[in-house]
């Protein structure tokens, strides 16, 4: 039973406005489903992340928590009351210019926190800003380009247009930046055919059971509205998927037995107001709990249960690079340092939970929902449904963050099976609860290291051996053990090395990708050794790093020479001035301070460029219409890392053409090539190439059909062209052209997929085409008597090749950086326990320091234009960093992370006490 | 089942309330993240349309903070410096989206363990005004939060104000709030403490209550003892004893262990009573 509705009228973006609801439902709500203003966004609908921020009577409420029925004679502010007759306001145009919105889901409770400031203090400080924007998360920007716009409002923007030929290096604004600042970014919950069903899952509260369902006549009886209960036996084709051909192993809907809390059992099926009254205890489900398998020692140890038959020991999977006699080698070596580390669960906490809806068109069926990778969901449902993938169609919504998150199938499975049985569009959004109980997150990691150096401190040999608790299914595990042994030993050259991975099931949570696939969690390991080795040596840690660090013609541990790109010595030569200054400055302020003490510490990280030693193409198409435009078809899925900006820059310059020309279609199965997945951090080398390509053949064509050098300036206009070689000019008419495809006369095409080689046994040969290095600083204060750890800045270089997008290039660092503070110092997510975002912390707007970036330029022959990625080498270095500047504090090292106040004290007394 | 009432008048409110039990709402920052995911179908009593319950008062002998009273009204107001403490944990709920919805009253009826509201009450010697239809009572909060999200309210009554006492002498408050991150935290420990000086310069009365450490916030009378007949000085945080702590029973959790909630309370202590003291 519920409430009847009332009227309830108000004032909405300054216009009368009347609705007839429920008086209990939430304001953010009533806005997006009965009002369909869905710029307002609903990122936990418990006031933890501000994302549905409105104004209400001119200040700034969480609209989740306001019920309509208060609403009553009110006035209310949303996003899409900012711009005024079509133009942006100041702050829109701010936050436009300096690159604020990253994926933009959180970027309307960003502008309404910023509104309800301004609006009050027309030039606020720092510190006020912080204040005011305090209550919305951001998990994409580490808030500091958020900050600099609000700051800058009161300075009228200019945003860059740039001439042909000159995209490449310029801070181009997001090309779908506008829609981000206006609230009209459609994401996976912002959009749904008008007779939709609505899906629930029911979802197991155990981590590992055994499971009935009983007879659903009652509950279809109870629920007129109950459309259908869908359950494994409904699943079409093969109710089992993941990421690898062999390894799929993760049922859409579980069969009469769970693996983890979370895990999908059946899926209510109905009108929206029959879903949201049926309780998971109304389901008939019995339930055999057994016993729970958590951690890594509880699966390996002796007669522990098989969770997947096919693996009795529970090891998922195995890595290995070896290279040398390391046993012999830190014999010899004049210094050896070793330790064991170890990491938690973490949380990708985009500020979107995954939502979507499927139709089945005829004898196809279409998936509209936020992903990562259309092209692998394609494949994944079409045998999830036993139909071909040419039956199915992928069309991404915007994507409100991923970080590898979404590169799982989350719900798709259970809305095209419901849309494909029913002949009805089916539409589901996640809670936050329910997203952060049954998707993937970071593996947990034990790691036992050891690294020897000579006395003159250069590097002997590394020994590294990793568990990662893959949880209950393999999704990505696979690559973290395959990536992280290539890696372990750190951007060094290390004659002797020997690194061994395992993936281990459990009843945890499905453990996936992660921003640095483990890679962030070996730096963790790699760099404490670092740091001890030098103290050994007695050399300053930066120069121990330089000495080691890879160079132009260093060779690998798999064997690879590194022929060009390899800027880590010039990312430590840029850093070194900063680094002595803040290492006395802090020395300094330690002898006059004695409970809180100052900590400057540094970490260097190297990250492969795309799948390793695995093809990983993607395919551009660039098409002129008859009418005179260009349209780039990208399969390249931006997450709001910015590759929808990157892939027009490249494409312009490639082609000779302004990038405000280029209009983009992005994503669609239908109208796109396979770009890949938008992981490996890979989109800008190997989608930016295969753009390239595209680019130019295009204009190869243009040209040939002018018959003009490779020089000519290509100018367009409606319906033609005009082409300029020297004295020669020539026009060529497009309507006389016949159409190629969609409206095209000419399409250009390239396609790129970086060459690796398979790896041996042991881990030799080149499993990626390049490389991305990096050195950051942190400067951290900790507070001796209470152990809490205040990050003051981070200094942070990072050799990107080229820099296609200098403003987006530092958006990734400074988001980066954010989440690799998470790991550091505050992120754990306790299965069962932190299914919410105030028990798992993320960092906020005052968490986040002043971020100096350093970019590094060393051109990679083979990426478009010189670039490589940035994606997640943003990340790792961050985490290491700031455990060494705890330790340069307070004389301890930190190996467990999160290093949260109960540790870091911990680790204080135990050393005092000893 | 299902209703919603959302009346004008105290009256109409415990009339209601006298019929059946409601779930009461006001500014409903605890409200909607306890039933995230589940039928909203509870019979609600919204009591923000109650002017009547929404200003704070001076009485002559006490101050009266009225139900709807949020934690950005209360920093706004033209309050004394005994509820510096209790401004400054108001600054540190949640966002300022929670700061301009949720209620002083709000936070002590949901009655969390790491409520930050309720150290300062405790310390403000604050008496909980519950109104009925038959009447209304006084409980001073010490007795009102009786554990672990309970409470003495009956489910006919209302709490319609907290009252704080004017205290004899000049007094001052203090809050220190620990948490793992800057914003949108909730406390690992929290200490809230009062301190009054009499003519004689001296402390004549202190009030310290410490957050996150029990079921409920706690006042520490052998500490409040140690410190009366002092004269104010930073060294006064030395008095700090950890069997001052006998009443807590913290546990391990997410946020902390129970180890390191007693350490950090006797640093917050020894910080509060320096502040207090300077």
């Amino acid at each position: 039973m519920r409430s009847p509705e009332i009227r309830v009228a108000f004032t909405l973006n300054a216009k009368p406005v009347e609705v007839h609801v429920e008086p209990i439902r939430r304001l953010a709500d009533v806005l997006r489903e009965d009002l369909h203003l869905t710029g307002t966004k609903v990122g936990c609908n418990a006031g933890d992340c501000g994302a549905c921020t409105v104004l209400l009577d001119g200040r700034q409420v969480c609209a989740c928590l306001v019920p309509i029925a208060q609403v009553e004679g009110r006035s209310v502010t949303t996003v899409e009351g900012l711009a005024k007759d079509g133009r942006l306001n100041d702050l829109q145009r701010a936050f436009h210019a300096h690159g604020a919105a990253q994926c933009g889901i959180c970027t309307p409770g960003m502008l309404m926190a910023a509104a309800d400031l301004l609006a009050r203090n027309a030039q606020p400080s720092e510190a006020e800003v912080l204040d005011a924007l305090g209550g919305v998360l951001c998990r994409c920007t580490g808030y500091r380009k958020i900050v600099e716009a609000v700051l800058a409002v009161a300075r009228p923007a200019t945003t860059v247009d740039p001439a042909a030929g000159e995209a490449v290096g310029a801070r181009l604004p997001k090309t779908d930046g506008i829609a981000k600042v206006t609230g009209a970014e459609r994401f996976g919950a912002d959009t749904w055919p008008a007779d939709c069903l609505v899906l629930r899952a029911v979802r197991s509260p155990h981590h590992h059971a055994r499971f009935t369902i009983g007879d659903l006549a009652p509950l279809h009886a109870k629920y007129p509205g109950l459309v259908r209960v869908l359950t494994a036996k409904d699943i079409p084709g093969q109710n089992r998927y993941g990421i690898y051909p062999t390894g799929k192993d993760q049922p859409a809907l579980a069969d009469g037995y769970v693996r983890h809390r979370g895990e999908a059992v059946a899926a209510l099926v109905g009108d929206a107001a029959t879903i949201a009254a049926i309780r998971d205890e109304d389901v008939p489900i019995t339930w055999e709990v057994l016993p729970t398998i958590s951690g890594i020692d509880a699966a390996l140890a002796p007669g522990a249960p098989a969770l997947h038959a096919e693996h009795p020991d529970n090891v998922l999977i195995s890595g290995r690079v070896a290279r040398g006699d390391t046993a012999c080698a830190l014999a010899q070596s004049a210094a050896v340092a070793e330790g064991t580390f170890e990491t938690s669960f973490v949380e990708h906490a985009y500020i979107e939970p995954e939502a979507g809806y499927a139709r089945r068109v005829g004898d196809r069926i279409e998936i509209v929902a936020c992903t990562q990778t259309p092209y692998m969901d394609r494949d994944e449902i079409a045998l999830i449904l036993g139909l071909k993938p040419e039956q199915v169609r992928i069309i991404p919504t915007a994507v409100g963050g991923g970080f590898g998150g979404k590169l799982d199938l989350s719900l798709q499975p259970l809305i095209a099976t419901a849309a494909w049985l029913l002949d009805r569009p089916v539409r589901c959004v996640y809670t936050r609860p329910e997203s952060m109980a049954s998707t993937t997150k970071r593996h947990p990691a034990r790691i036992t290291a050891r690294a020897g150096c000579d006395g003159e401190g250069r590097l002997t040999a590394v020994e590294f051996h990793g568990d990662y608790n893959t949880g209950a299914y393999a999704s990505w595990g696979p690559t973290v053990a395959n990536r992280v042994p290539v890696h372990a030993m750190g951007p060094y050259e290390v004659p002797a090395v020997r690194c061994t991975t395992r993936a281990i099931y459990t009843n945890d949570p499905p453990a996936g990708a992660f921003r640095g696939f483990g890679v962030p969690q070996a730096a963790i390991a790699h760099e404490a050794l670092m740091d001890a080795l030098a103290a050994k040596v007695g050399l300053d840690p930066l120069e121990f790093r330089w000495k080691n660090a890879l160079h132009k013609g260093s060779v690998t541990a798999t064997g690879q020479h590194l022929e060009a790109s390899v800027g880590l010595r010039a990312c430590l030569d840029a850093l070194r001035s900063r680094w002595k200054a803040l290492r006395e400055a802090a020395e300094a302020f330690n002898r006059t301070s004695a409970n809180r003490k100052r900590g400057v510490g540094i970490a260097c990280m190297w990250y492969g460029i795309g799948n390793t030693s695995m093809s990983n193409p993607s395919t551009m198409r660039i098409g002129l219409s008859r009418d005179g435009r260009v349209t780039l078809y990208s399969g390249a899925v931006d997450i709001g890392q910015g590759s929808n900006t990157i892939m027009v820059q490249i494409a312009a310059d490639a082609l000779g053409v302004p990038a405000s020309a280029i209009a983009l279609v992005a994503g669609d199965t239908d109208l796109t090539a396979d770009a890949g997945k938008t992981s490996a951090s890979r989109q800008t080398f190997v989608s930016g190439n295969a753009a390239r390509l595209a680019g130019e053949d295009l204009r190869r064509q243009i040209l040939r059909l002018g018959n003009v050098g490779p020089g000519a300036r290509i100018e367009l206009e409606p319906g033609r062209l005009t082409l300029s070689d020297g004295d020669v000019r020539r026009v060529i008419e497009l309507d006389a052209l016949p159409v190629v495809s969609n409206q095209d006369v000419l399409v250009g095409t390239g396609s790129f997929d970086p060459p690796t080689t398979a790896l041996d046994e042991d881990g030799q040969g080149i499993p990626y085409a390049t490389y991305a290095f990096a050195a950051q600083i942190a400067e951290v204060e900790v507070d001796l008597e209470l152990g809490t750890t205040k990050v003051r800045r981070i200094v942070a270089a990072h050799d990107v090749g080229r820099a296609i997008n200098p403003t987006q290039v530092e958006g990734q660092i400074h988001g980066g950086i954010a989440q690799g503070l998470g790991l550091a110092l505050m992120e754990e997510y306790v299965p069962g326990r932190t299914e919410n975002l105030h028990d798992y912390l993320i960092p906020t707007i005052g968490d986040v320091p002043e971020i100096e970036c350093i970019l590094i330029e060393d051109t990679e022959p083979l990426g478009p234009f010189g670039a490589k990625g940035i994606g997640e080498p943003a990340l790792i270095a961050t985490a290491p960093a700031i455990l060494g500047a705890i330790h340069h504090a307070t004389g301890v090292r930190l190996t467990r992370v999160p290093a949260t106040p109960d540790r870091v004290r911990a680790a204080i007394l135990a050393a005092q006490n000893s | 089942m299902g209703s919603y009432l959302r009346p004008t008048r105290l009256s109409e409110a415990v009339a209601a309330l006298a019929g059946r039990p409601h779930v009461i709402v006001a500014g409903g920052t605890d409200f909607y993240p306890a039933r995230v995911g589940r039928p909203l179908d509870e019979d609600i009593l919204d009591i923000t349309a109650i002017d009547e319950l929404r200003r704070i008062s001076d009485e002559g002998s006490h101050w009266r903070i009225p139900a709807l009273v949020t934690w950005s009204e209360l920093v706004a107001a033209d309050l004394p410096p005994l509820f510096d403490g209790l401004k400054r944990a108001a600054r540190e709920v949640g966002g300022i989206q929670i700061q301009n919805a949720g209620t002083i009253c709000g936070n002590l009826c949901n009655a969390s363990p790491a409520a930050d509201g309720i150290p300062n009450l405790l310390t403000l010697e604050a008496e909980v005004e519950l109104a009925s239809a038959s009447g209304s009572r006084r409980l001073p909060v010490a007795g009102f939060v009786q554990g672990n999200r309970r409470t003495a309210r009956k489910p006919d009554e209302l709490v319609a104000a907290i009252r704080v006492p004017k205290p004899a002498r000049p007094a001052r408050g203090t809050f220190l709030k620990l948490g793992a991150r800057t914003y949108l935290v909730i406390s690992i420990v929290m200490v809230a403490g009062v301190i009054e000086t009499g003519p004689d310069g001296r402390i004549a009365a202190a009030r310290f209550a410490v957050g996150a450490c029990a079921p409920t916030a706690r006042r520490l009378p052998a500490l409040e003892q140690a410190l009366i007949g002092e004269k104010p000085s930073p060294a006064l945080g030395g008095l700090v004893r950890p069997e001052h702590l006998a009443p807590l029973s913290p546990i391990d959790d997410v946020r902390g262990t129970a180890a390191y909630r007693r350490d950090a309370t006797l640093t917050l202590l020894r910080r509060a009573i320096q502040e207090l003291a300077a």
